[in-house]
C-alpha cells in the first residue's frame, strides 16, 4: 500500500525541502530568499522574517506530516473502521490557545521594529524623492542638488519589444540608470517622497525601505546604510505601460566621495556602474533624449 | 402582486404535470433553481477559460526577460482583466451555481424562495461579463490600472472607463441579488426540525457568505461611482489638487475588498467539510466549532482591510491595529484546518477524485495561509508587498483554496446532477496533473518575490529568468491539464455508470435522499428531519 502513496509523500518533501532550504547565499539566479540588506535595522527585520518562515515551515510540516500518517493509517483499504467521535473540547481549547500565544510572540517583536522603522527623526540629510510616468527625480534638500533619474539607454533599447537585443547580455538589465542618488555610507538618510502624477513606490531591497509616493502627499522613510557599495531596486507600484521600466540605484559612498559626488567631481557613469571623476570621463552626461 | 402569485401557483402545477419548458425558452424565462445553478455553473466555466487564456499570454510574455509578444500596456490590461473575470466572472458564480444548485436540495425546501429574482441575477451577469471583455475593443483598451482600480491610475483608461465602472455596478447587482435569494432561502424554507444549528456546513458558510456579500457590494458600487464622478462631474473624491486623496479609495476598496476574499473562500470551507466527513465516514469533526469560526473570520474580515496598505504610509497605531486583526484571523483558520484534520483521523479513508480535491485544498489553502501570515508581520510586509510573494500568497489561496473546492464540489455532485458518475481515470489524472503543476507554477514565485521582484512588470531583469521560466512551464501544463475536467464533466453527462441516489456510500444529507439525477422540482413535500 505504501507504493500508493510514495507518489504524494515524495512530492511534499520536495516541496518542504525547496522550502526549509532557504539560504542567503547567493548563488546566482537561484536567490531563494531575501537580501539580508546593509542597514541598522535590516538585520533585525531580516531575522523576524526568518523566524516566522521558520515557525510557519515547522508547523506546516508537522500537520503535513500528520495528514499524510494519516492516509498511511486510517485507510478503508488496509481494512481501517471509521470511529465515531465527533468533537473533544480539551483539544479545541488547545489549538486556540496554543496560536494565540505563538502569534503573541510574534506581534512583540513586529511592533518594536514598526516603531523604529517609522522614527525619522534626527536625520543627518534629506532626499526628496518624486516619481513621474516613469522616472525618478532626488532633490537633496539644503544641498542644492536636483536631478532626474531614468532607465539607462543600454536597458530602454533592449526592453523595446522585437529589439533582437538579449537582455543577458545587457549588464544590469532594467536595473540601471542614467543618474544614480548617492549618499554617504553611516548617515541617517530621510527620505521624503511624493509624486507627480500617478502612486509609484520606492523600493530597494537591500535597503529595506519600500513605501508608496502618493501624489499631493508626502511619505517619510529613513535608512542608514552601514556598507558602502551600489543597491538597485525598482518602482513597485502598477503606475502604467512604464512601470517595469522605472529603476533605481543608490550608491552608498564614503563621505569623502560623497562631498565630491554633491561638488561635481565625481559622477554615475551608467556603462562603467560606478562613480567616475568627471574630468576624466564625458558619458557621464548620459542622458536619454528618447524619452 | 396577487397576479404574480396566482402566475406563480399555475406554472407550479403546470411543471407539476411533468411538463417542462423546452429549448432557449427554458434557459432563458426558467425560474428553475437547477436550471439557473447549470447556467451560472457552465459561465463560471468559460469565464475560467477566457480568464486562463489571459494568464497563459501574461505567462508566455514572462517566460523570459525581453518583451517578445505583448506591448506593456496590454500586458497591464491583461493583469487588471484577468483578474476582474476570474474574481466576477469565475469563481463567485461558481459558487453561486453551487448554492442555487444545493442549497434548496440541502434544506429540503423544493425551490430557491425568490425565483425570478433568482432569474433575473443570473442573466446581469453574461451581459456584465460581455461588457467587461468588449473593453478590449474599445479606444485606449482594456482597463490596465489594476483590479483594484487605484486612482489616479485608473483615470488614465481610455473610453472604456465607463464600461468598467457599468460592469461592476451590473455584477455587484446581480451578487447581491443571489446573496438575498440565499438568505431568504435558508431562512424560510429549512424542512421542519432543521434548526440553524442542524444546517450542512456548505448552507452555513454560504448564510454567513450572503450577508458578507450584501454589506460590501454597495461599498464597492460606491467607490467605483466616486471614481465616476471624479472623472466626468468634477468632483475630487481622490484628486488631491482638488481636496481629495488618492489612498481614500484604497481604503473604500479594501474595506470591500477583504470581505470579498473571503466571499471567495467561506463558500470553499463549506465544500471542504461536505466532502470529507463523506470519504472519511466519520461525522464532521467540531460542527459547532466551525460554524462559530467561520462567524468569526466573517467579522474579521470586517477590521483588517489596510493590511492591503501597510506601504501607503499609515501612522503607527493603524499599522500595528491591522497587523494584530490579521494576525488574528489565523485563529479560526487554524481551528478549520485542525477539525478537517480531525475528521480524517481515525475515519475509513477513500481516495476519490473529490476527496482527492479536497485534501489538495486543505494542503495547500494552508500553505497560502501560512504565508498570509507573514505578510501580516508589518516590518516583514514592506519587503514583501507588491512582489511576486504576495502574487504566490493569494494564487495559492484562490486557485487551489476556491478553485479546487469548486472542483471538488462539481466532482461530488455531479453523479446528483446527471445521475451518472463521471469517468474515474480522467478525475483522477486531472487531480495529480492539476497539483503537481500549480505548484510548479507558483511555488517559485514565493521565491521570486523574496528576491526582490516586483508584480504586474511585463518584464524583469535577468536574475529572475530561472524561475519565471519554470513557473512559466507550470502554468502552460496547468492550463492544459484543465481540459481534463471539461472532459471529465462531459463523462458525466454522456455518462454510462447510472449513480444511485447515495452516490458515494460515506455521504450524508438531505440532497443524498433524492433519485440521481434530482428531480426538476427537489422536495415537493418537505422532508422530516430529526
Amino acid at each position: 500500500m505504501f507504493n500508493r502513496l510514495r507518489k504524494p509523500m515524495l512530492l511534499a518533501a520536495a516541496v518542504f525541502v525547496s522550502f526549509a532550504m532557504v539560504t542567503t547565499e547567493a548563488f546566482a539566479a537561484w536567490e531563494l530568499d531575501m537580501p539580508i540588506g546593509v542597514t541598522t535595522l535590516s538585520n533585525e527585520i531580516f531575522e523576524l522574517h526568518r523566524l516566522i518562515l521558520i515557525v510557519c515551515t515547522v508547523i506546516c510540516v508537522g500537520m503535513f506530516g500528520f495528514i499524510f500518517y494519516t492516509f498511511a493509517t486510517c485507510r478503508r483499504s488496509q481494512g481501517a473502521k471509521a470511529a465515531s467521535f465527533t468533537h473533544s473540547t480539551k483539544a479545541e481549547i488547545i489549538w486556540t490557545i496554543i496560536p494565540t500565544i505563538i502569534l503573541i510572540v510574534f506581534a512583540i517583536p513586529s511592533a518594536r521594529s514598526v516603531i523604529a522603522i517609522e522614527d525619522t527623526s534626527g536625520a543627518d540629510l534629506s532626499i526628496k524623492v518624486t516619481g513621474y510616468q516613469w522616472k525618478w527625480s532626488y532633490d537633496y534638500l539644503d544641498q542644492d542638488k536636483f536631478f532626474y533619474s531614468s532607465i539607462d539607454k543600454a536597458s530602454y533599447a533592449a526592453a523595446q519589444k522585437g529589439s533582437g537585443i538579449d537582455p543577458a547580455t545587457v549588464e544590469h538589465y532594467l536595473r540601471n540608470v542614467d543618474k544614480a542618488m548617492v549618499v554617504p555610507v553611516n548617515q541617517k538618510v530621510r527620505i521624503l517622497l511624493t509624486s507627480d502624477d500617478v502612486i509609484h513606490a520606492w523600493w530597494v531591497p537591500e535597503l529595506y525601505v519600500k513605501k508608496d509616493a502618493n501624489p499631493g502627499f508626502i511619505n517619510e522613510m529613513w535608512f542608514e546604510a552601514t556598507e558602502t557599495g551600489i543597491f538597485r531596486g525598482q518602482c513597485t507600484e502598477l503606475c502604467g505601460r512604464g512601470h517595469g521600466f522605472m529603476p533605481i540605484v543608490v550608491v552608498v559612498e564614503t563621505q569623502e566621495n560623497y562631498e565630491r559626488w554633491l561638488a561635481g567631481e565625481l559622477a554615475w557613469d551608467a556603462t562603467a556602474q560606478n562613480l567616475v571623476a568627471t574630468n576624466l570621463n564625458s558619458t557621464a552626461e548620459n542622458t536619454l533624449a528618447a524619452r | 402582486m396577487s397576479a404574480t402569485t396566482q402566475d406563480a401557483l399555475h406554472s407550479d402545477d403546470h411543471h407539476d404535470d411533468g411538463h417542462m419548458p423546452t429549448g432557449l425558452d427554458r434557459w432563458v424565462f426558467t425560474t428553475n433553481h437547477k436550471d439557473i445553478g447549470t447556467m451560472y455553473l457552465v459561465t463560471s466555466l468559460v469565464m475560467f477559460f477566457v480568464g486562463g487564456s489571459m494568464a497563459m499570454v501574461m505567462r508566455a510574455e514572462l517566460f523570459q526577460p525581453g518583451l517578445q509578444f505583448v506591448d506593456p500596456q496590454f500586458f497591464n490590461s491583461l493583469t487588471t482583466v484577468h483578474a476582474l473575470v476570474m474574481v466576477f466572472g469565475a469563481v463567485m458564480p461558481a459558487f453561486v451555481g453551487l448554492a442555487n444548485w444545493m442549497i434548496p436540495m440541502m434544506i429540503g425546501a423544493p425551490d430557491m424562495a425568490l425565483p425570478r429574482l433568482n432569474n433575473w441575477s443570473f442573466w446581469l451577469l453574461p451581459f456584465a461579463a460581455t461588457l467587461l471583455l468588449l473593453t478590449f475593443f474599445l479606444p485606449g483598451g482594456a482597463p490596465a490600472g489594476g483590479w483594484t482600480l487605484y486612482p489616479p491610475l485608473v483615470m488614465q483608461t481610455g473610453d472604456s472607463f465607463p464600461f468598467v465602472v457599468f460592469a461592476v455596478h451590473l455584477l455587484g447587482a446581480s451578487s447581491i441579488m443571489g446573496a438575498i435569494n440565499v438568505i431568504v432561502t435558508i431562512m424560510n424554507m429549512r424542512a421542519p426540525g432543521m434548526t440553524l444549528m442542524k444546517m450542512p456546513m456548505f448552507v452555513w458558510t454560504w448564510l454567513i457568505t450572503a450577508y458578507l456579500l450584501i454589506a460590501v457590494m454597495p461599498v464597492f458600487a460606491g467607490a467605483v461611482t466616486m471614481l465616476l464622478m471624479d472623472r466626468f462631474f468634477g468632483t475630487s473624491f481622490f484628486n488631491a489638487a482638488g481636496g481629495g486623496d488618492p489612498v481614500l479609495f484604497q481604503h473604500i476598496f479594501w474595506f470591500f475588498g477583504h470581505p470579498e476574499v473571503y466571499i471567495m473562500i467561506l463558500p470553499s470551507f463549506g465544500v471542504v467539510s461536505q466532502i470529507i466527513p463523506t470519504f472519511s465516514r466519520k461525522p464532521l469533526f467540531g460542527y459547532s466549532s466551525m460554524v462559530y469560526a467561520t462567524a468569526s473570520i466573517a467579522f474579521l474580515s470586517f477590521i483588517v482591510w489596510a493590511h492591503h496598505m501597510f506601504t501607503t504610509g499609515m501612522p503607527i497605531a493603524g499599522q500595528l491595529f491591522f497587523m494584530m486583526g490579521t494576525m488574528l484571523i489565523a485563529i479560526p483558520t487554524g481551528v478549520k484546518i485542525f477539525n478537517w484534520m480531525s475528521t480524517m483521523w481515525k475515519g475509513e479513508l477513500t481516495f476519490e477524485t473529490p476527496m482527492l480535491f479536497a485534501i489538495s485544498f486543505v494542503l495547500l489553502f494552508a500553505i497560502g495561509g501560512f504565508s498570509g501570515l507573514m505578510l501580516a508581520i508589518v516590518p516583514a510586509d514592506y519587503q514583501y508587498h507588491d512582489t511576486y510573494f504576495v502574487v504566490a500568497h493569494f494564487h495559492y489561496t484562490l486557485v487551489p483554496g476556491s478553485v479546487f473546492a469548486i472542483m471538488a464540489a462539481a466532482y461530488y455532485w455531479l453523479p446528483k446532477w446527471t445521475g451518472y458518475y463521471y469517468n474515474e481515470t480522467i478525475g483522477k489524472w486531472h487531480f495529480w496533473t492539476s497539483t503537481i503543476f500549480i505548484n510548479v507554477l507558483f511555488f517559485p514565485q514565493h521565491f521570486l518575490g523574496l528576491a526582490g521582484m516586483p508584480r504586474r512588470i511585463p518584464d524583469y531583469p535577468v536574475q529572475f529568468a530561472d524561475f519565471n521560466m519554470i513557473s512559466s512551464i507550470g502554468g502552460f501544463l496547468f492550463g492544459a491539464s484543465q481540459l481534463l475536467f471539461v472532459a471529465a464533466v462531459w463523462s458525466s453527462v454522456k455518462g454510462t455508470k447510472k449513480a444511485p441516489a447515495k452516490a458515494w456510500d460515506g455521504a450524508e444529507g438531505l440532497e443524498w435522499t433524492l433519485p440521481s439525477p434530482a428531480p426538476y422540482h427537489s422536495f415537493a413535500e418537505p422532508p422530516e428531519v430529526k
